[in-house]
């Protein structure tokens, strides 16, 4: 799989590491009410699509960004790829 | 039909006109005691138990493409009961002595070749941790040994003993592992679920389940409905998917791991070994192709095939244990979704809808486990309570901080 860095251009998956849902940038707040169940569902439960995935590949072998893949599970087409960083801030995140 | 050397002989001299098909092809009942979703190892497992040691023979396991056609064919066909923690040593102890009596209780030819496995030890740490191992096997019934370098190099003289980076050490064997036919295994099983009464529905893929008021009736499939007093899913790769139907958020990523073999050669590896450095194992088959795995392509796949990256890492590390290896070509190769579990271990337990029950996050150990988890589904769907061996695998285990996790990797699913 080539993955289209935003900064880089086409990069080879192999100098990627896979971390797995991109759902896992939105943290629960963990001063809530119910934060252990939230917490316990951020960790554990996935919902694991065949189809349309967004998921967080780390550039390990390159410039140590993050960024968020969006590939189908089923054909490994991959359609958009993203830095983290500003997925992250367009959820409300500060950095 | 009872199989038997007889009967092989008589069919032989009368030009085998005799042979019949060796399970039914019905067509669904409107309404069963027990549906099973998943016609591959696990499931027909689970209905061969279910008929044969709780009675019940009202039950139909219903498969969206053909029997064995998943991941029970598709596996590295090795059996062995080699784990460390309380929760799964006994029951993989239980699974291979259930492998040791497979053949007689299935009357069928599985092949079960109890050929040994080592795992090859590459350094003082790792030695350390394959002794504690085989103790705790040995704790919990199973056999162990523990082999230094020249005991190995008996009965593989060929590996690579003086790998720079990697030299082999010893290893920790279990004599009484080995291999097994994998399509066997499935066809066996549902020729006795068969002969037992249970209707094994081929091509009939699930939609949806009915669920009313917290408990679910029955599924709709591509057949129509199909109403059922309890509902067990044992479809491993797809089990995001299935559940996913139900309503269900699980502990599991479905990751593409690859196998290969290669061409034919002459009787070479006496049993299973396992490269302990890198990740490899490889034993061959009978027909003497050398059947080898390693790592998954680590990223969530549904698709059945892997990418070449992991094919060299594989056949790197085929290399460094044993470097004849490079001389034999490479005949096939192809990948099965595995239900990766976030501890690495399985959850066979029922969920929050009454009548619906789970059996699946078997990561990439399912095959040995095949006839344990079967045995302990069908004790759970008959009398609605665990099998002492399988009480650890419990859905919840998460929530309760009871994690099972052989190689403290935690909810790193591609790692385990």
């Amino acid at each position: 799989m080539i993955i289209q860095h935003p900064l880089l251009g086409p990069r080879d998956s192999s100098e990627f590491v896979y971390l797995g849902d991109a759902s896992l940038i939105d943290r629960p707040d963990w001063q809530a009410e119910n934060a252990a169940e939230a917490f316990h569902d951020y960790a554990y439960l996935r919902d694991n699509p065949a189809g349309e995935h967004r998921e967080l590949w780390f550039h390990e072998g390159g410039d140590r960004s993050w960024l968020v893949v969006t590939r189908n599970t089923v054909t490994h087409e991959i359609s958009r790829v993203e830095l983290a960083r500003d997925v992250a801030r367009t959820r409300g995140r500060s950095k | 039909m009872r199989y038997s050397g007889f009967q092989v002989i008589k069919e032989a001299l009368t030009g085998h006109k005799g042979w019949k098909p060796a399970w039914r092809d019905p067509e669904p009942k409107p309404q069963y005691d027990i549906l099973i979703i998943g016609g591959g190892g696990h499931g027909l497992a689970t209905a061969h138990y279910l008929a044969k040691v709780y009675g019940h023979r009202n039950v139909a396991v219903i498969e969206k493409g053909w029997i064995g056609g998943g991941n029970v064919g598709r596996n590295t066909t090795i059996i062995r009961s080699n784990y460390l923690l309380d929760g799964n040593e006994p029951f993989y102890e239980f699974s291979l002595k259930l492998w040791e009596g497979l053949e007689q209780d299935l009357n069928y030819n599985a092949m079960v070749s109890q050929r040994g496995i080592i795992n090859l030890i590459h350094s003082d740490a790792q030695r350390d941790a394959f002794t504690r191992r085989g103790n705790a096997m040995i704790l919990n019934g199973a056999d162990a040994e523990l082999l230094d370098a020249d005991q190995v190099r008996r009965e593989y003289p060929f590996l690579n003993f003086n790998n720079a980076r990697f030299p082999i050490k010893g290893g920790l064997a279990q004599r009484r592992g080995g291999t097994v036919r994998h399509d066997a295994v499935a066809w066996g099983y549902a020729r006795s679920a068969d002969k037992n009464g249970v209707d094994i529905i081929q091509n009939c893929e699930v939609t949806g389940f009915r669920i009313e008021n917290g408990r679910c009736l029955g599924v709709e499939t591509s057949k129509g409905f199909i109403g059922a007093g309890k509902v067990g899913c044992a479809v491993a790769g797809n089990s995001g998917r299935l559940m996913g139907m139900a309503g269900m958020r699980l502990p599991i990523e479905s990751h593409v791991l690859q196998a290969f073999v290669s061409e034919g050669l002459k009787p070479l590896l006496p049993g299973v070994i396992t490269f302990g450095a890198g990740h490899f194992y490889v034993s061959q088959s009978d027909k003497g192709g050398l059947v080898f795995g390693g790592d998954l392509d680590g990223y969530n796949s549904y698709a059945q095939r892997g990418n070449l990256p992991v094919v060299e890492d594989v056949c790197e590390g085929g290399m460094a244990l044993m470097p004849m290896i490079g001389r034999a070509r490479l005949l096939r190769m192809w990948g099965g979704i595995m239900d990766m579990s976030m501890d690495g271990s399985p959850i066979i337990d029922r969920t929050h809808i009454d009548g619906l029950y789970f059996n699946g996050g078997w990561c990439y150990g399912g095959f040995k486990a095949t006839p344990a988890s079967g045995h302990c589904f069908a004790h759970l769907l008959a009398k609605d309570e665990p099998h002492p061996t399988a009480t650890a695998y419990r859905l919840d285990r998460f929530r309760a901080g009871r994690m099972i996790d052989e190689k403290g990797m935690g909810n790193q699913p591609n790692l385990h």
